[in-house]
C-alpha cells in the first residue's frame, strides 16, 4: 500500500515540475489580475446586507445598531474600523471591531455573545456580525490606519501579540513569523506579506476583511487568524479571544499610517 | 427571496456604462456537499438590462458563470436622470428586478 502511494506521489511530481517551471518563467501579472478583481468587489453584497443589518430593529430587546459606539461616537461609523482596535472604557477592554460589535449585539439588541462564539464562520449571528463587518469597515476605505498604542492595555495587548508572532509552537513548530517573516513571498495569487515590517504588517491588516474570489465567502480577520492558526498547525483559537485581540493590535499598530482597502478581495 | 443587486449606471460622451453585482450561488449541479449528496443545480438563465423602456441587453446566463456574478456593459445614448432596470431569472424560476438612475 505505502509502496503505491509513493509511487503515485512521485508521478504527481514529475508531472507537475515542468509546469511550474513553464509557470516560473511567464510574467505572472498579479497586480492587473488583482485590479480587475477589485472592480466589481462582491464584498459589497456583503456590505449592502450589513448597512441594512445596522438600521433594522433585531433580537430580544428589538433594537438597532444605530446607537453602537464603535469608538468615535455613537452610531459613528465613518473611519471607526481605521482606529481599531482600541480601549474602551465601558468594557474596560482592549475590542477589535469585531468584538466591539459582538457587545453591541448583545448589549443593544440582546444577542448573546456566546451564539457567536460558539457559533460558526458565515452562519447565524457569526455570519450576520460578518456582514455588519462589511458595511462598518467600507467607511474606513482608504483612510490611514490609526490605532492609539497609548493606552497601557493597548501597549500591553501589542506586547502579547508581538510575542503570540514570534512563538513557536504546534506539530511543525510553526510561528506567524515562519511564513509571514520574509519580503517577496507569495502563496497562489496571495502576496504574503512580511509582517515584522510596518509595510507589511499594513498590508496584511489593511487588506482584511476581504472577499475570497476563490471560494466566493467573505472572511473577516478573526476568520483569516483563525485560518492562519489552523495552518501553523496549532489549536484553533477562540473567536474573539484575547490572542486574536492581540495579533491584531500588534499588526494594526505596526501598519499604522498606511492606508487600508476595505473591504479587500483575494484569490 | 433574492437578494438585491447592486446597479451603477454612468454616463459619459454619449455611451452609459453599467455595472452590476448579483447575489446569487450560480451552483451548477455538479457539486456533492460533505455527505456526498448532490448539491441541485441553481443558477441564473436569463438577465436583461432595460434603458427607460428599451431592452439594451439581453443575456443568457449558465452554470459556468460564477457565484455573486459581477457584468460590466456598455451601450450607446443614456442621459443623467435616465432610469436603467437589471432583471434577471433563474432555473427555479426566482426572479429578481433592480433599477438606478445614471449618474
Ligand atoms: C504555514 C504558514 C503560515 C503560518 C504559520 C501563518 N500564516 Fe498567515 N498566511 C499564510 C498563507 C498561505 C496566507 C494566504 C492565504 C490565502 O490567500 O489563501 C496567509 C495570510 C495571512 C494574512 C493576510 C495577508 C494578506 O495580505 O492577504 C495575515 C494578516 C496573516 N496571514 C497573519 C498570520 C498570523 C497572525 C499568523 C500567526 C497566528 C499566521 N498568519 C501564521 C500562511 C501562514
Amino acid at each position: 500500500m505505502k509502496k503505491t502511494i509513493m509511487a503515485v506521489a512521485i508521478g504527481a511530481v514529475a508531472l507537475t515540475a515542468p509546469n511550474m517551471q513553464a509557470m516560473a518563467s511567464e510574467d505572472l501579472n498579479f497586480d492587473a489580475y488583482r485590479q480587475m478583481l477589485a472592480d466589481g468587489n462582491p464584498a459589497e453584497l456583503f456590505e449592502m446586507e450589513g448597512e441594512e443589518l445596522w438600521r433594522t430593529a433585531r433580537g430580544p430587546k428589538n433594537a438597532t445598531l444605530e446607537q453602537c459606539d464603535l469608538g468615535v461616537g455613537a452610531g459613528v461609523v465613518d473611519g471607526a474600523a481605521a482606529q481599531l482596535p482600541r480601549f474602551f472604557a465601558d468594557t474596560g477592554k482592549v475590542q477589535d471591531l469585531e468584538s466591539r460589535l459582538m457587545h453591541c449585539m448583545e448589549t443593544l439588541q440582546g444577542i448573546p455573545s456566546a451564539e457567536i462564539i460558539n457559533g460558526k464562520f458565515r452562519q447565524g449571528e457569526r455570519g450576520k456580525l460578518a456582514s455588519l463587518v462589511a458595511y462598518v469597515v467600507t467607511h474606513s476605505n482608504g483612510k490611514k490606519v490609526q490605532v492609539d498604542l497609548s493606552h497601557p492595555k493597548m501597549k500591553e495587548m501589542y506586547d502579547m501579540g508581538e510575542k503570540v508572532f514570534y512563538y513557536r509552537t504546534g506539530a511543525m513548530d510553526f510561528s506567524c513569523a515562519s511564513c509571514h517573516s520574509q519580503d517577496g513571498k507569495r502563496i497562489r495569487a496571495t502576496q504574503l506579506p512580511n509582517i515584522t515590517t510596518s509595510k507589511g504588517a499594513a498590508e496584511g491588516w489593511g487588506s482584511w476583511p476581504a472577499y475570497r474570489v476563490s471560494n466566493s465567502q467573505f472572511w473577516t480577520m478573526q476568520h483569516r487568524l483563525w485560518d492562519c492558526f489552523r495552518q501553523q498547525r496549532t489549536a484553533e483559537p477562540v473567536f474573539a479571544s484575547d490572542v486574536t485581540i492581540a495579533l491584531s493590535v500588534f499588526m494594526a499598530g505596526k501598519g499604522n499610517g498606511y492606508e487600508a482597502v476595505w473591504p479587500g478581495v483575494k484569490r | 427571496m433574492a437578494n438585491p443587486m447592486r446597479i451603477r449606471a454612468a454616463a459619459k460622451d454619449g455611451v452609459t456604462e453599467v455595472r452590476v453585482l448579483m447575489s446569487h450561488v450560480m451552483e451548477t449541479g455538479q457539486r456533492k456537499d460533505s455527505s456526498g449528496a448532490v448539491i441541485p443545480a441553481h443558477f441564473i438563465t436569463e438577465l436583461t438590462a432595460k434603458h427607460n423602456d428599451k431592452v439594451v441587453l439581453s443575456a443568457q446566463f449558465g452554470p459556468s458563470v460564477s457565484t455573486n456574478p459581477y457584468l460590466a456593459f456598455k451601450f450607446n445614448g443614456g442621459a443623467k436622470g435616465d432610469k436603467v432596470v437589471v432583471s434577471w431569472v433563474d432555473n427555479k424560476g426566482d426572479s429578481r428586478t433592480d433599477e438606478v438612475q445614471v449618474a
